[in-house]
């Protein structure tokens, strides 16, 4: 059985239309039902949390990559980490002057596109899985980072843009009664 | 766990449902028009399949009246509950199958509905990771 046009499909582009589109109908399922715009952010970022717990040990595996030296090293890795799950690479820019916030612009994000959100989700956060993402792959690294949206296409600014501040460092509980 | 999942499967069946609807459409966009249902099948079973999951269908079984079953002998949802140092059989995650199956099932019979077959789709799991999908088309 083979096709029989030359036209081959091709699988990287269609996986990520089916990614864009499971995503989307994700989205949808959600907003069915809760009917709250900000329990759907909620959940979203709760779901993308597990997901980043999981994903850092396929990051670790596949990159890697040692522990970073200091925050700008970790925001490399977060890009690199994009370029690796989402085949895009934001930009790192907008440092604030101590060094612990930066932010990821995005020009094009695989998961907003064939999206347009209506007028009754003025507050939905669509990407919010992202900001899960990232705080949950952090935090198995020792890490607590906060993150948010401040700029997004689909609410009509130029690019998106993700902020990320680094919270604290975890420290390793000791078990009791060892030393 | 809840085990009382028959909403929750409903649920994950008719996400699959819209996916498929409107993947397949982009799939086939420079496709050669089918030549009938079979015809249409046979994507399913070859590019259809091996573009979202990167394997084509095992098995295709058809009686000729509107019954086919595609079997998959590596469903790749299931590949990784498969025990593969064991010899015994695969059924110690049966239970759990069904929510990972829902979706795709629901894939299938978008996809088909916007292919304009109106049909319904059953998935059979006796040993993980192997998955049979019956489809079963309506006609009025």
């Amino acid at each position: 059985m083979s096709s029989r046009t030359g036209a081959r499909l091709d699988t990287k582009k269609i996986n990520s239309e089916l990614f864009t589109l499971t995503y989307g109908t994700l989205v949808a399922q959600l907003l069915k039902d809760y009917e709250n715009v900000e329990d759907v952010n909620k959940q979203l970022e709760r779901m993308g949390y597990n997901m980043g717990v999981r994903l850092i040990e396929d990051f670790l595996a596949r990159t890697g990559s040692g522990r970073c030296y200091d925050f700008r090293d970790t925001a490399e890795k977060i890009q690199s980490g994009f370029k690796l799950f989402l085949g895009i690479t934001p930009t790192i820019t907008n440092w604030s002057a101590t060094g612990d916030e930066f932010s990821l612009c995005f020009e094009s994000n695989p998961l907003t596109e064939f999206v347009e959100l209506p007028d009754n989700c003025l507050h939905l956060k669509y990407c919010n899985v992202l900001t899960g993402v990232l705080r949950g792959a952090c935090e198995m690294v020792q890490m607590e980072i906060a993150s948010w949206f401040v700029q997004d296409q689909l609410k009509n600014d130029n690019i998106t843009e993700l902020r990320v501040k680094f919270i604290k460092r975890l420290e390793d509980a000791i078990p009791a009664g060892e030393d | 766990m809840n085990y009382d999942t028959e909403e929750n499967l409903s649920e994950l069946e008719w996400m699959g449902y819209e996916v498929g609807y409107r993947i397949v459409e982009r799939l086939t966009r420079e496709w050669v028009r089918f030549k009938d249902e079979l015809d249409m099948i046979k994507f399913i079973c070859t590019d259809y399949w091996s573009s979202l999951y990167h394997k084509q269908i095992d098995n295709l079984k058809t009686n000729h009246h509107g019954t086919y079953v595609l079997q998959d002998n590596e469903f790749r949802l299931l590949k990784h509950l498969a025990n593969h140092n064991s010899n015994n059989n695969n059924k110690q995650y049966l239970r759990e199958c069904p929510l990972l199956i829902a979706f795709t099932c629901g894939l299938l019979r978008g996809s088909l509905s916007n292919l304009g077959i109106v049909s319904i789709i059953k998935a059979e799991i006796t040993l993980i990771p192997t998955c049979k999908f019956h489809v079963e088309v309506l006609r009025v």
